[in-house]
């Protein structure tokens, strides 16, 4: 079968804006492994509720801007009081615990979810203000998620510019290779790592409610998300931000152009991309080798 | 300005320091030294709060800090540069010396401590934007004990300072502390090497077994090869 050249540029920036939310996952994911060594299993249920919060805000304020920016907020502290009361007495336990009452924690979000708004999903209509579609030269793309793929950026150049411009973000890079010495140096490392907690927490709610408009919102979705931003934390390198996003990019593009010719494919891809990509670079693309040894 | 009593530290369950005591006042240079696994570097970690200790008493600046974290240690004027450097990779030399000063007052008048440090250190002004992990090794001590200095702690330890470093830059290195002793920072060195300690320190405590044996002014131990040969020689 042959398909025009146009619907192919089409759905590669479909599949932009897919990645685009993949990278704003795997960034958080990405930053806490590498400064916490927390593989945080929780991270899918911090982009549903991102997504819920949304939709709750949306309905109260009529206002998809007052979502956008509060879903962030709100996930954001949740990843505060999770990290400050659940994660930090596990640390020097070794990479289970965590992991494992993060796992746990993401069944009583959704349990919590499916509490207070059924256990149904809910459609989530786009805004009036970018509905509809806009001429992209190669033909006709829908607003939103041109708008996705911005605000993606958007976010991302934010966290590029906080981790390797400010004050903070020196003690974050350096947290991240050698917390030893950045206590020596006088700084509170378990301070530090509330922070990163919380903007991890906080761009998963921000790629939820982004996703929201795009899928509706339902309390497991945030389940085939978060196996989809783990392999792309891996292709792209655990600890890295650009690995982040040129992997989350590529996931979605294969994604979507696989969906095009075989749909029932897309996943299977997806992992064998990831098994290729592994096979030549074991730390992935960007990722810096014996982090987990 | 620190005061070391009876302290006791374990790394799991093996013992380390057993009771360890030593004091050192303003602008003194004080040795530790002894031979390996003797605890003299596990000391300087347990002043600077990276083990586990449960006893004994840590007092600097009339303060207790046996049970404060890190990071309030350095807070009250103590830096220390460890045995491994910790030169922080990825990160250029000029981003590890603003590290040192993210959490000291001098970091409102950062460029001009980085810039008296670079007339401090010549040869890490010419390297301020190079990767400090690929400098030589000597230039990573320097780089290590200028981290060090940029917050003008009261009280410098250092573990190994000369430890592979060529002789040259030991020369530079010997008079930055004295210097510095003359400016009334107090130095706490660890060093294998007993003639070099013995030349630049005022007192010498030598370690055996994970306690003080044996505690001397740098002249009479340097006269005292009795001693030197039973606990200093490899």
């Amino acid at each position: 079968m042959t398909l025009a050249p146009d619907v192919l540029a089409l759905q590669l920036l479909t599949g932009l804006a897919l990645g685009a939310l993949y990278a704003l996952l795997a960034i958080g994911l990405s930053l806490i492994f590498g400064m916490l060594t927390v593989v945080n299993f929780a991270h899918g249920a911090f982009f549903m509720v991102g997504a819920y919060v949304g939709f709750f805000l949306y309905g109260l304020t009529g206002s998809f801007w007052a979502s956008l920016v509060g879903a962030p907020l709100a996930v954001g502290a949740v990843g505060l009081v999770v990290e400050r009361f659940l994660v930090r007495p596990l640390y020097g336990r070794g990479l289970d615990y965590p992991l494992l009452l993060t796992f746990g924690l993401a069944y009583v979000l959704v349990e919590i979810v499916r509490i207070l708004f059924g256990k149904q999903g809910l459609p989530f209509d786009t805004p009036e203000a970018l509905s509809g579609a806009v001429d992209v030269w190669v033909g006709y793309f829908p607003l939103y998620r041109l708008f996705v793929i911005g605000a993606a950026a958007a976010a991302t150049l934010a966290v590029w510019l906080f981790i390797d411009k400010t004050s903070y973000g020196l003690i974050i890079r350096a947290g991240a290779r050698d917390p030893v010495i950045v206590r020596i140096l006088g700084i509170d490392i378990a301070r530090v790592w509330l922070a990163i907690f919380g903007i991890g927490a906080a761009l998963a709610g921000f790629a939820g409610v982004l996703a929201a408009p795009l899928q509706g919102v339902a309390p497991e979705m945030g389940d085939t998300v978060l196996a989809e931003a783990f392999v792309v934390t891996v292709i792209g390198g655990m600890g890295s931000l650009l690995g982040a996003v040129v992997a989350g990019l590529l996931v979605g593009v294969t994604i979507s152009m696989t969906s095009l010719f075989a749909p029932e494919m897309a996943r299977v891809c997806v992992f064998a991309l990831m098994a290729l990509v592994l096979l030549v670079r074991p730390q992935g693309m960007f990722g810096r080798a014996g982090l987990l040894s | 300005m620190l005061t070391v009593a009876d302290l006791n530290a374990w790394y799991g369950l093996s013992h380390v320091l057993q009771g360890v005591t030593l004091e050192i006042g303003q602008g003194e240079i004080v040795a530790i030294m002894g031979r390996n696994g003797a605890g003299k570097t596990t000391t300087l970690k347990s002043v600077m709060g990276l083990v586990d200790c449960r006893a004994g008493s840590v007092v600097f600046q009339g303060r207790e800090i046996l049970a404060e974290p890190t990071h309030l240690r350095f807070a009250l004027g103590l830096g220390y540069v460890p045995e491994e450097r910790r030169i922080v990779p990825g990160l250029t030399v000029r981003e590890n010396l603003r590290l040192g000063l993210l959490a000291s007052p001098n970091r409102a008048r950062e460029t001009l401590v980085i810039d008296h440090i670079a007339a401090t250190f010549p040869r890490l002004k010419e390297r301020l934007d190079q990767f400090g992990d690929t400098m030589s090794g000597g230039e990573q001590q320097m780089l290590a004990i200028a981290r060090a200095m940029v917050s003008d702690p009261k009280m410098i330890m250092l573990d190994e300072p000369t430890e592979g470093v060529m002789p040259v830059l030991v020369d530079e290195m010997l008079s930055l502390f004295v210097e510095l002793k003359r400016q009334g920072t107090a130095l706490l060195l660890v060093e294998q090497n007993v003639d070099l300690a013995l030349d630049i320190a005022d007192r010498a405590y030598i370690m055996d077994h994970g306690t003080i044996v044996h505690h001397a002014s740098a002249q009479s131990l340097r006269a005292n090869k009795e001693v030197q040969e039973r606990y200093c020689s490899v």
